[in-house]
């Protein structure tokens, strides 16, 4: 994913030299291709990612569309003052872009899961959260927030992710896109993780469940009109994300339903269950044991189906 | 209109706006003064007219605190009604306690929190180099601002990427919230710090304006080097019992003997040129 993205920057900003990529010491392999390429177009701001975050607002002010890039929490967390009050509030074309949504650097330790930033940065005004699901996604989101007027985030995976769309849906900011069709269970996807919502309901259509699958690679502003629609047709709803359940992608979806008149439909939030990753392991491993891999999908899926006495046939 | 006439007028307004709405930092309104008095009125290309102007120098208050002396100077040059000065704190007003450009003409950036300023003056200076433009930006911090940890990234890289179009003023009042700077933690050696990180640092007294305009003229022809100027400040300046006092940092001249002491005192170092602001109208804005 970093790869696609790093890829589509280049052609952007071979056709447009106010864009600008600035990295707080990463990429080492990754962004190479772009700093051979565009050497005046890149900078590298050191291992400094508060001074980064509003030097790029800086640059921004000055006419420059320019993209910041670190991985796990160290373009959000470490910067989050910046970012709110230099980049959000000036409406600068900052687009702080984090490789490692999740669980990628797993055996890396807890310091490098990124596992809250979809919340804390969907918290800031006039900011856009995107979180692109596979390699598809990536491309056009990483034209998306380039063409988007002011402070984007963009949350990628790391490597070896599978292309799942086909080439191309009409991707907008703000717009789900419907994967497959179904009954009953609607399952919703953001993020690098949407690999494991594929599989899950592969798996739950051979257990006779057939559920609708979307994906979402735009968390804020959330498409509340899919939201709706499918509150209306579906009995369950399940959010997927590799992040915490609280504030995230499935509290943005449970914000719209909170809100609804007459839906039957009830929301189940799979992802980190309010706690910091403690053990170690790769990130398929530690998105079974915290209960988001494509089998505990389908057990959640499951259980709350016969809790609720759903009558799937 | 002279710089010291605007000086005085800054320093006026800035009793009358912390008087009427009981707001803080007086000390540092006063401090700051004359930093952006000569700024402002003898080197800075800004236009009332025109605030927005491609080619203008950008200034930056990076101790946003000091809010009301950049409102107060932007409007004596003609960016806003100066009738608007009394607005300041007030409910509905557009000028915040610190520093905000949300609808103000001639405020580049809005600050507050401290030790974000110079890192954006350093992405504006590194921006405007990109595309061969020719302004400066200017950007002005407190001396205990300098405790936050993005100050000294920001030093690094403007050093690093020789950023000559950027000057950096230090209000060197010597004090902050709570004590000395020196007390709290300790800055000192102050200049040799800058010189350290590869500044081009001048040191003068930040309340004398031949001194100020001529550390100005150097800093912007600086060749190859980003320039910091240390101006050695009083806290509380041309109020004798608000100088060198850490109360009034927050503290504001009160009805009775403290306001009518301040403006008396201010009254006595008017300059020649220039009436009091005040008695003309109703007194008081």
């Amino acid at each position: 994913m970093r790869d696609t993205f790093v890829k589509t920057l280049i052609d952007i900003a071979k056709e447009d030299k106010n864009v600008h990529l600035i990295t707080g010491d990463l990429g080492f392999g990754v962004l190479k291709p772009f700093w051979e390429q565009l050497p005046d177009q890149f900078t590298n701001a050191g291992i400094a990612e508060q001074n980064m975050t509003s030097f790029a607002a800086g640059m921004a002010l000055e006419g420059k569309t320019v993209f910041t890039y670190s991985i796990g929490n160290f373009p959000t967390l470490r910067a989050i003052e910046q970012i709110r009050n230099d980049c959000a509030y000036h409406n600068a074309n900052v687009k702080i872009v984090c490789v490692g949504g999740g669980f990628v650097y797993g055996s890396l330790g807890m310091s490098h899961h990124a596992t809250e930033d979809l919340s804390i940065m969907r918290a800031l005004p006039d900011v856009t959260v995107l979180a692109p699901g596979d390699l598809v996604e990536a491309e056009h989101a990483t034209r998306a927030i380039y063409e988007h007027e002011g402070t984007c985030y963009l949350r990628l995976g790391r490597g070896g992710e599978k292309r799942i769309h086909d080439e191309t849906e009409d991707f907008q900011i703000g717009k789900a896109i419907q994967i497959k069709e179904g009954e009953k269970v609607a399952v919703f996807s953001t993020g690098a993780i949407f690999d494991e919502a594929v599989e899950a309901s592969e798996m739950l259509k051979k257990g006779g469940i057939n559920p609708a699958l979307y994906t979402f690679p735009t968390v804020k502003p959330i498409d509340s009109e899919t939201i709706r629609e499918c509150a209306k047709e579906f009995d369950l709803i399940v959010t997927v994300e590799e992040h915490n359940v609280i504030g995230g992608f499935g509290s943005a979806v449970s914000e719209v339903m909170a809100e609804l008149v007459g839906t039957k439909a009830r929301v189940l939030k799979i992802g980190l269950n309010d706690k910091y990753s403690s053990i170690v392991g790769s990130q398929k491993y530690l998105r079974d044991v915290y209960g988001m891999s494509c089998t505990k999908i389908v057990e959640k899926v499951k259980g709350v189906l016969s809790e609720q006495n759903i009558n799937l046939s | 209109m002279t710089s010291e006439q605007l000086a005085w007028k800054i320093r006026r307004h800035g009793i009358e706006m912390t008087h009427i709405s009981q707001g803080s930092h007086i000390g540092a309104i006063l401090s700051v003064t004359d930093i952006i008095a000569v700024l402002y009125n003898d080197i800075a290309n800004v236009d009332p007219q025109n605030p927005k102007m491609p080619e203008r120098d950008r200034i930056i208050l990076s101790k946003g605190h000091a809010g009301a002396a950049i409102y107060a100077a932007l409007a004596e040059k003609g960016f806003f009604d100066v009738d608007e000065l009394k607005t300041h704190y007030a409910d509905g007003s557009r000028l915040s306690g610190h520093v905000s450009h949300k609808g103000i003409p001639g405020v580049e950036f809005s600050t507050g929190s401290l030790g974000h300023g110079l890192s954006v003056a350093a992405g504006m200076a590194y921006g405007a180099k990109k595309d061969q433009k020719n302004h400066n930006v200017f950007v002005i911090l407190g001396d205990g601002e300098c405790d936050e940890g993005s100050v000294w990234e920001a030093a690094l890289m403007a050093n690093h990427y020789r950023l000559n179009n950027l000057v950096a003023v230090i209000d060197h009042n010597k004090m902050q919230s709570l004590d000395f700077c020196d007390n709290t933690i300790e800055l000192s050696p102050f200049a040799d710090k800058w010189k350290a990180f590869g500044w081009n640092v001048i040191d003068i007294d930040g309340h004398n304006h031949d001194e100020l305009r001529d550390a100005y003229k150097k800093a912007i022809s600086s060749e190859n080097k980003p320039t910091l100027i240390i101006a050695n400040t009083i806290k509380g300046k041309g109020v004798s019992f608000m100088e060198n006092d850490i109360l009034w940092h927050y503290r504001f001249p009160h009805e009775g003997e403290e306001y009518d002491s301040a403006v008396a005192q201010l009254k006595e170092q008017r300059p020649e040129g220039i009436s009091d602001l005040y008695e003309s109208e109703a007194q008081k804005i």
